[in-house]
């Protein structure tokens, strides 16, 4: 139930995200859900692409530092409250989550959301245990 | 404990006796068998006749790296090619290689020098001596061996790599005593605990380290994780190779053995004699060398020497810790700083071959360091936590390094300049912002 998410190094530098995303473009590599960490001397771009080993062989190169991260791509119900109730189980179980952000698309009437935490086969087991809807590659691609 | 107490505790008197006699014969044989020194002599118009004095050393020119390679391959012999039964040679990386010539004395000096580096380790006809240095062209591993063959150590020529096996040995022989350089000294601590076996419980009880440039921090790190007496052990190839010099118990400077070596500190850009104390570059003078004598060689190590009594016994001169090479030196705040330095702490630290910018500038009145870094595919993470703890841990080893605190800034790779190669390291901007 793990997911390759698309990671790059980003210096807080004109025009990098830019050639990042250019680069991606012109081989016809979509962007499934994005997000950036910023800090005041760089960045880290992390993506959910359509193909992302391709997309890492040519980030590198263009001399991005790449890397592919597992993460989980969680499905939870689009309404006040939806996100938190899948988090509560995580919170009860001690698990401390690295970061989340969001896809721009729906799974059936769910959100999803990309999810990574400090211990990734243990919160598959117990969300899947708690019911949660945990999205494979595939359910991804056809986001 | 010593190997030869009579000489290394000689008095002062007594050994610029000797010291004098042996440089007067080797400057002679150097000036008759070497056409090198002869023309040398020739071109600042003196004979070995005007070495009257242990000082007249002075009027000899230096003899550098460059001038060894214009003469390769046996150009510095003094001894006929039937009388050199050894030949070793330095790594050639900036140009031709180096060839040393060795007669059978020179072998047996080289043995005895060595005795007293392993015995001031502690070395006894009771040890079992693992020579983790390289055995070949390299000097180290053949040094060190008759070394140890001169006290009766049982010898385990190892030479270096197959880091697993060198493990086992150590713990299914018992080694007492291992000599190798000291980044694969906690390479291999590093192996020893991901085989399971906890270094601590290994027989060692000292080690002489060597061939490379190190610092106080990676000898402790050294001494715990081993839990032996780290050794620094000094020598080149064209002076003879290891057995130059060695620490003492004391482990406060490197004993000189000055009744085969002669050592003054100059100043590196004038060529000046510098005092005791004084830190500069080392020049080494051999006074039994037969093979090849090498008269007044720079070596580009900057050190100092240590004239005050040593409280282990030994009255040969000390120089401290070599705290770097000519070629490279900067002086940043009033201290001698090295690329190098900083190039070992980035790669101590990330694992990996680093691509890195030291940029110096003074935005008020104190010269500031900040060194950029690229990042590399092996360390990055993709957490902004563990890149902080990245750069942080860059900064941290880098000023235990050099003594300063610096910058550190992780950029792309690729991004920094290189050319021919060879990447332009220094940035220094402090003369135009004065």
């Amino acid at each position: 139930m793990k997911i390759k998410q698309l990671s790059v190094f980003l210096e807080n530098k004109r025009g990098r995200l830019y050639e990042a995303l250019k680069a991606l473009a012109e081989s016809g590599i979509n962007i499934r859900a994005l997000s950036i960490a910023d800090t005041s001397e760089f960045g880290i771009l992390r993506m959910i692409v359509t193909d992302p080993e391709k997309a890492k062989e040519i980030l590198e190169k263009n001399d991005f530092t790449v890397k592919l991260t597992n993460v989980i791509a969680m499905a939870v119900k689009d309404k006040p409250g939806g996100l938190a109730e899948g988090l509560k189980y995580l919170y009860d179980a001690n698990i401390n989550i690295e970061y989340i952000y969001a896809f721009v698309e729906k799974s059936g009437e769910k959100a999803v959301v990309v999810l990574r935490t400090e211990n990734l086969d243990k919160t598959i087991s117990l969300l899947q245990e708690k019911g949660v809807n945990l999205l494979s590659w595939d359910d991804v691609l056809a986001l | 404990m010593f190997w030869n107490k009579e000489i290394e505790c000689i008095n002062e008197e007594q050994l610029k006796e000797i010291q004098l006699q042996r440089l007067k014969d080797t400057v002679k044989r150097a000036y008759e068998k070497v056409p090198y020194y002869k023309r040398k002599f020739d071109e600042v118009g003196i004979t070995p006749d005007d070495i009257k004095r242990l000082d007249d050393l002075r009027k000899i020119p230096f003899t550098s790296k460059a001038d060894l390679r214009e003469v390769y391959p046996f150009g510095m012999f003094a001894s006929p090619l039937r009388e050199i039964v050894e030949i070793h040679m330095s790594s050639g990386t900036t140009g031709k290689p180096v060839v040393a010539g060795y007669t059978m004395n020179d072998i047996e000096i080289w043995g005895e020098v060595m005795a007293r580096c392993l015995t001031m380790a502690g070395a006894t006809k009771d040890d079992i001596v693992q020579v983790a240095y390289g055995y070949g062209l390299f000097t180290g591993g053949f040094g060190v061996h008759y070394g140890a063959r001169k006290i009766g150590c049982m010898i385990v020529p190892a030479s270096a790599g197959n880091t697993r096996r060198q493990i086992e040995i150590m713990r299914d022989f018992g080694t007492t005593i291992l000599t190798c350089t000291p980044s694969y000294a906690l390479y291999m601590a590093e192996v020893a605990q991901e085989m399971g076996i906890e270094p601590t419980n290994l027989k060692l009880k000292a080690g002489c380290f060597g061939a490379e440039m190190w610092t106080e921090a990676m000898r402790s790190e050294i001494e715990k994780r081993f839990g032996l007496n780290a050794y620094n052990i000094y020598g080149l190839t064209e002076i003879i190779g290891p057995g130059v010099a060695h620490e003492c118990v004391e482990k406060n400077g490197l004993h000189i053995f000055e009744d085969h070596f002669i050592a003054e500190i100059i100043d590196p850009e004038t060529g000046d004699h510098l005092p005791d104390g004084k830190r500069g570059e080392l020049v080494l003078t051999t006074i039994t060398r037969e093979g090849m004598p090498m008269l007044r060689f720079r070596t580009r190590d900057i050190t100092s020497l240590i004239r005050e009594k040593c409280s282990c016994g030994r009255t040969f001169v000390r120089i401290e810790r070599i705290r770097g090479r000519t070629d490279d030196m900067i002086k940043v705040r009033g201290v001698m700083l090295f690329p190098y330095q900083i190039e070992k702490a980035i790669l101590e630290v990330q694992g990996v071959e680093p691509h890195y910018q030291i940029v110096i500038t003074r935005p008020q009145h104190l010269d500031e360091i900040e060194v950029m870094v690229e990042m590399s595919k092996e360390t990055f993470s993709d957490e902004v936590k563990h890149i902080e703890a990245l750069k942080k841990k860059l900064e941290r080893r880098i000023e235990e390094i050099v003594g300063i605190r610096v910058k550190v800034t992780l950029v792309e790779p690729k991004s920094l300049p290189r050319s021919e190669g060879k990447a332009k390291r220094i940035i220094d901007k402090r003369s135009l912002s004065e």
